[in-house]
């Protein structure tokens, strides 16, 4: 266990791109920081493949935040898994408690990520881990020969559609309203002929008795069954802001933390950075969360170090 | 350090055990396992003998994956007495982990 004297200059909660993109440059500003995340990578490490990070042409994500992970601890950077239960505000800054122990702190970062969306349907629950996933990398394999439903219509449905094309004989993916997935990843899903599009108005039900058997959905011409083993979940993500709302940190109708240019939120000496922010346009790629967190990290070093 | 259980052995340390066992069901290619695994290391380190922990990989190891219809990993089981008494889906944090434990043991 950790002791309470452990007193930092910042703690950053989360050790996704945001969380250690803060700590690079934290390190860089000598800043005595401490990383505290309960997946070093964040969800970037259940992505089969990067496209888009710059000198990467195709990177696993588990591989690209590994180099994350090592380039922070290469500059002396301590970073611990745990889970964060809380942060309060006391006289001298922050007490953060972790399970790992309390550690205290003149600012925070808070890199919370996303957490995935649920669809709230019949049999979502029952069937967790009896063929509903919401992780096609760590999956895909159980579904061998089999037919897979994704539900989704942005990127990562996309990507986990194309992944799962790898393994099982057929991969139907549904989506409501529209698709946004990005072109380039529109081309793949076009030209595999494992894949096939629908366009529904919504999921009723997933089916099974022991396990998935299928899935009802619905559309303008009525309700209809799909044989699938298999359904993986990818209809989005929410951000994970529990700790910033009970520190006060203003939230947005769809609870992202709400930030200025600075990465600064409303409550002194708090900072956010990465996809829970309304920064870089709500645009949430790893490219705009690394930004995120050197600004963060940089207005840390201004505040704390040059008192401006 | 955990154990390792596979196909072999997994009769004789977790189904015929004398303790309960609790079984990380696991691979390589799974980033949320991988970011478990440290965690699952601790939690044997932790619990000092009155609980066996150890790690299945599931690609080395499918017989036992496929006779405890693991499709979704990380997935954890803690046996007793050769029967699954508790089981839990994706990541767990060692706290959750060692209170599961500690209602058992």
């Amino acid at each position: 266990m950790e002791k309470m004297n452990n007193a930092y200059d910042l703690v950053i909660i989360g050790a996704g791109p945001a969380g250690l993109g803060a700590s690079i440059y934290a390190s860089r500003y000598k800043l005595k920081h401490l990383v505290i995340g309960n997946e070093i990578g964040g969800q970037v490490v259940e992505a089969s493949e990067i496209e888009n990070w710059a000198g990467e042409i195709s990177i696993p994500g588990k591989t690209l935040m590994d180099k994350f992970h090592h380039h922070a601890r290469h500059l002396g950077a301590k970073v611990i898994q745990a889970d964060v239960s809380g942060v309060v505000k006391n006289a001298d800054g922050f007490e953060i408690s972790a399970d790992s122990g309390k550690y205290s702190a003149k600012s925070v970062i808070l890199a919370l990520g996303m957490k995935p969306r649920k669809m709230n349907v019949p049999g979502e629950d029952k069937f967790l881990g009896k063929g509903v996933s919401y992780c096609a990398t760590c999956d895909a394999m159980f579904f061998r020969n089999k037919k897979v439903a994704v539900v989704g219509g942005g990127d990562a449905a996309a990507t986990a559609a194309i992944h799962l094309t790898e393994f099982a004989e057929k991969v139907y993916l549904l989506y409501r309203d529209s698709c946004d997935w990005e072109p380039s990843w529109g081309e793949q899903l076009k030209n595999n002929p494992k894949i096939e599009i629908i366009h529904c108005s919504g999921i009723a039900e997933i089916l099974g008795d022991q396990k998935v058997s299928g899935l009802v959905y619905e559309s303008s011409d009525g309700r209809h069954e799909l044989d699938a083993q298999g359904v993986f979940i990818e209809v989005g993500t929410t951000p994970a802001a529990v700790i910033a709302q009970n520190l006060g940190v203003e939230l947005d109708a769809q609870s992202y933390i709400v930030v200025n240019q600075a990465q600064e939120t409303n409550v002194e000496n708090v900072y956010a950075a990465g996809d829970a922010t309304t920064g870089s346009n709500k645009f949430r790629q790893i490219i705009t969360a690394v930004a995120e967190g050197a600004v963060a990290a940089g207005s840390v070093y201004r505040k704390l170090k040059l008192n401006r | 350090m955990s154990m390792e259980f596979t196909d072999q052995n997994f009769d004789q340390e977790v189904i015929r055990s004398e303790h309960p066992a609790l079984v990380d069901f696991w691979a390589p290619w799974c980033g949320p396992c991988l970011a478990m695994s440290p965690i699952i290391d601790e939690l044997a380190k932790d619990m000092n003998g009155g609980i066996k922990v150890g790690k299945l990989n599931v690609d080395e190891n499918p017989q036992t994956a496929q006779k405890y219809g693991i499709m979704s990993i990380p997935a954890f089981k803690i046996f007793k007495n050769g029967q699954v008494i508790r089981e839990f889906v994706g990541m767990q944090s060692i706290d959750a982990l060692r209170k599961e434990i500690n209602k058992i043991i």
